[in-house]
């Protein structure tokens, strides 16, 4: 097989790398914020069992997370597993990430000085706007290179699909590498990834810029 | 008229701790109060307890004549939402490290509670944050971030933001303790003209000579409890009580 092919059949799977990245991201970033929300619930019933939820999610295996979700509904409830594997990845993903999310998210808003919180009540604004007009956009910016970290590591996270066989590309490589007994699609998997990223980097890079108005 | 009463407040902190034993301060349209005292004196506190940013363990506290803190069976007891929403509407706050919002622009921090908060038009808004600036001294600031300026011109900010909420009463805690000596004669300024407008005043400060000259009142606090109070003159120049000469002794060497 030549190089050139490999590439091909490799980059068919990309749309479902892009799939899985995007839609991770699209449920986990607000998943995350109720998360945190939980965690810093003033019952103590409720924070616990949300850190207990977040420690396992931390705590485990994002692999061994990704076949429990994917196989876990056949051996526990007979169902059988579904074909298109796209939603118990993602459902994996989500999950996972909206726990790092989450303990970010805390992060930021903890770390903010008690003193806007009492300047926005002083000023007579509800608890909502508190939040919304003067605490979540510092914390965002705050946040940014934290969210950054994650972003670049879930693009390669996307990887980890391999173990459902979900046809991503590099289950692709994973296979073309087993047939053709050859080294190569990792190394063109790497380099899709490292491009990924790079514009990853990019976009993220102008987001914190767009945020770099005051300090 | 009694713009602000508060009537034997005593706060305990953590069940054991007695910061305020029981503090009773009234304040009329017009009149400028200073509070002074050592630190850990309470004046803070008693700041903190009438901003409605601490709640208070016992006693009393009304704004205009409205009741807001009553005390049952020992207790202090709190009026309902609607009743605090207006209360903090009486009155205003100009914190020690001014608390302005770093991402929002001079304007945005003097327009975004009267639009959002009182529900002011934001024209109307903008032309009293254009007026307050003036006063302020700051008009080319209107742009300007907070991180752009100096600590003078944030509290001269925050002076304005405090005041675009059209306070019935505004309260002072150190306003210039954040400040090196060369920007505190600013902020003084601005105080004592808007003492010379009649604005009702409560400041907690260390500056006794601006204190004696800007305040009709001067209250000294020690230990959680009023040791002296009485017209400012004679307070700060023939202090009564033993306990007051001494502090202001330190403050003549």
């Amino acid at each position: 097989m030549t190089l050139m092919t490999m590439i091909m059949k490799m980059s068919e799977g990309l749309g479902r790398t892009f799939a899985i990245f995007a839609l991770t991201l699209i449920f986990s970033i607000p998943l995350g914020m109720i998360v945190a929300w939980l965690r810093m619930s003033k019952n103590r019933i409720i924070s616990n069992v949300t850190r207990f939820v977040i420690s396992i999610l931390r705590g485990t295996p994002l692999m061994l997370q990704l076949l429990a979700v994917t196989y876990g509904p056949y051996y526990l409830f007979e169902i059988s597993v579904s074909r298109n594997k796209l939603i118990p990845v993602v459902i994996a993903f989500a999950i996972n990430y909206a726990a790092y999310f989450a303990e970010i998210y805390r992060g930021g808003i903890e770390s903010m000085p008690v003193g806007q919180y009492e300047a926005a009540n002083v000023l007579g604004y509800s608890k909502m706007q508190t939040f919304f007009h003067i605490i979540l956009p510092q914390v965002v910016k705050r946040i940014m290179p934290s969210i950054t970290n994650e972003v670049v590591t879930l693009v390669k996270d996307t990887s980890m699909a391999f173990t459902v066989s979900y046809q991503e590309m590099f289950t692709i490589g994973k296979q073309i590498a087993n047939s053709q007994t050859s080294f190569m699609p990792f190394l063109v998997a790497g380099v899709f990834y490292f491009i990924f990223n790079g514009v990853v980097d990019l976009v993220m890079g102008k987001i914190e810029k767009s945020m770099s108005y005051y300090s | 008229m009694n713009i602000l009463k508060m009537e034997n407040v005593r706060k305990v902190f953590d069940g054991t701790l007695d910061v305020l034993k029981g503090i009773s301060l009234s304040v009329d349209a017009g009149e400028v109060v200073a509070i002074i005292g050592p630190s850990g004196s309470g004046k803070s506190t008693l700041l903190r307890c009438a901003t409605l940013l601490t709640d208070m363990t016992e006693g009393e506290l009304a704004y205009k004549g409205e009741s807001i803190v009553t005390t049952v069976d020992g207790k202090a007891v709190y009026a309902d939402k609607a009743a605090l929403k207006k209360a903090r509407g009486c009155f205003g706050l100009v914190f020690q490290n001014f608390n302005l919002f770093p991402h929002y622009s001079v304007l945005k921090n003097l327009i975004d509670a009267p639009i959002n908060v009182l529900g002011i038009p934001k024209e109307e808004a903008i032309e009293t944050a254009k007026v307050l600036l003036e006063k302020m001294g700051l008009a080319d600031k209107i742009d300007a971030y907070p991180c752009q300026l100096s600590g003078g011109q944030q509290q001269r900010v925050a002076i304005a933001r405090a005041l675009a909420m059209k306070p019935d009463i505004l309260f002072f805690d150190e306003p210039t303790s954040a400040l090196d000596p060369e920007l505190t004669g600013e902020i003084l300024k601005v105080i004592r003209q808007l003492a010379e407008e009649n604005m009702t005043m409560v400041i907690v400060t260390h500056e006794m000579i601006f204190a004696r000259d800007v305040a009709d009142r001067i209250v000294f606090m020690d230990g959680g409890v009023i040791v002296e109070e009485g017209p400012a003159q004679e307070v700060i120049n023939n202090p009564k009580e033993e306990r007051t000469q001494r502090f202001l002794n330190k403050y003549q060497q």
